[in-house]
């Protein structure tokens, strides 16, 4: 897959185009998901806090932290091992099975670095950068729930959120993210290449790319949680 | 020319091609025949460098491609064109993407130079017209002519073609037959044709490697096969259940 390219220009454009389909691509899914995800995280923990000497900010700091650390880069992930991983691996399955690899090979074209590595690239470059807006909707999600449904004040929100930051933990999040994107680009693109078979071989790729994605992002999860923390 | 030295193949144990020794002279359509399941496409595969066998030499000239290093081998595939049975398009290009590809991958020229290049090979494959068509957009005979083009889009020296008259009716065969034919008289390129058909066989088959379970059974052209298949009675069988006469 790391063989010289044949014509770099050609694989800068690539990675160019897949940028644009995992990045703007999945941008809608990834607001609409985090914007709810901060909402409820807003509900429910207010929902939590009982106790009258525990101050509402407590929720924006949850709220923003929950973001940071947890929900913004593995639901993320999570949701693009659906939409990414499952595109990546039928796209190159069919690919695949349709003789359009062994095109490639025959043509003198290293048919695993055109075809995964720019779509791994462009993973690590637009995760990290997709899992920051997640962070920053999430919170804005949460701060419209608190205000709308009168939970708590969008100052007392804003204070909380801000008395708990960590620059450290943008970074843990996006290490998580990078760490995603790879697992993701990666398993998909493996499942996609050696497909053998036809239609149904290609979904069972597509399916397989996805359970196999999930359970790696977890198992990493709980890896960098212990190593990093 | 290229040139087969007892090559053997197997699958999971499963031995598919015994000792195939056969050559292949340039100018002059090559047919590789042969029931489903003898080994003719592992026998194409592993020509053009996809499938591995264990042992033998597979000669283009004096380039054993089982020895060539890998950029070696990818040199020699610039000399390759194949044809292959679904035409194998890129769905997510045009025809004429399609077309240029190898030539905006290995080629120097400039995209004037290459759009001159793509029209020249549509207009060899009489398929002038479709540049901006999407392969899903075109039918099975003009994917392949449109796979033809794209073959040839570099100066190949060596054209490999599997099956190019699967799924196709019986004029477009003809049409795909004579384009091959055409093709490598004009270019003087060493072309193999995996086929079952015994009118493309007998129409333009100059050079006939008869495979049997995966060895070689017969050799000749297309004058000697009909005395041959009453000396051999697979061959006998294979045309006979064509009904062709």
């Amino acid at each position: 897959m790391f063989a010289k390219p044949e014509k770099f220009r050609v694989y800068i454009k690539r990675v160019f185009l897949e940028m644009y389909n995992i990045g703007v691509g999945s941008l809608p899914i990834v607001a609409i998901i985090s914007i709810f995800i901060g909402a409820v995280t807003t509900v429910q923990t207010s929902y939590q806090l009982i106790a009258p000497y525990i101050s509402n900010s407590v929720i924006g700091m949850i709220v923003s932290d929950s973001m940071m650390l947890e929900l913004a880069p593995t639901i993320t992930s999570l949701v693009l091992a659906g939409k990414v991983g499952s595109h990546i691996a039928s796209e190159i399955g069919t690919m695949r099975v349709s003789e359009q690899i062994d095109a490639l090979e025959v043509m003198g074209i290293n048919g695993s670095g055109f075809l995964a590595l720019p779509k791994i690239i462009a993973g690590l470059i637009m995760l990290p950068m997709l899992n920051i807006i997640a962070i920053a909707l999430g919170i804005y999600g949460g701060y419209i729930a608190g205000d709308l449904s009168g939970i708590l004040a969008p100052e007392t929100f804003i204070n909380g959120a801000r008395s708990s930051f960590l620059p450290f933990n943008v970074l843990f999040s996006s290490i998580k993210s990078f760490t995603f994107a790879f697992l993701i680009t990666s398993i998909s693109a493996y499942q996609g290449f050696y497909t053998k078979g036809g239609a149904l071989e290609v979904g069972k790729a597509s399916t397989d790319a996805v359970v196999y994605s999930a359970m790696s992002i977890l198992f990493a999860d709980y890896i960098l949680a212990e190593l990093l923390l | 020319m290229i040139e087969l030295v007892n090559i053997n193949k197997s699958f999971s144990g499963k031995q598919v091609l015994f000792d195939i020794s056969a050559s292949f002279t340039p100018g002059i359509p090559n047919l590789i025949i042969g029931a489903s399941g003898g080994g003719k496409s592992v026998m194409m595969k592993s020509m053009v460098g996809l499938l591995k066998p264990e042992s033998g030499q597979i000669l283009y000239g004096d380039r054993d491609l089982l020895k060539l290093e890998y950029k070696e081998l990818r040199e020699l595939r610039r000399e390759i064109g194949m044809l292959f049975q679904g035409a194998a398009l890129f769905d997510s290009m045009t025809v004429e993407q399609n077309i240029d590809f190898p030539l905006k991958m290995f080629s120097k020229m400039n995209a004037e130079e290459r759009r001159d290049r793509v029209n020249f090979c549509l207009k060899r494959v009489d398929m002038e017209g479709v540049n901006d068509k999407y392969p899903s957009e075109i039918s099975g005979g003009m994917k392949k002519r449109v796979g033809i083009a794209r073959a040839i889009a570099l100066n190949i020296r060596y054209l490999f073609c599997d099956e190019p008259n699967s799924g196709l009716d019986p004029i477009t065969s003809r049409l795909i037959d004579e384009l091959l034919l055409e093709i490598t008289e004009e270019f003087d390129i060493t072309t193999i044709i995996n086929s079952h058909d015994m009118k493309t066989v007998f129409d333009i088959g100059h050079n006939i490697v008869f495979i049997f379970e995966g060895k070689v059974c017969w050799n000749g052209d297309n004058k000697e096969l009909k005395k041959a298949k009453n000396d051999i009675p697979e061959l006998q069988d294979f045309i006979n259940a064509s009904y062709f006469d």
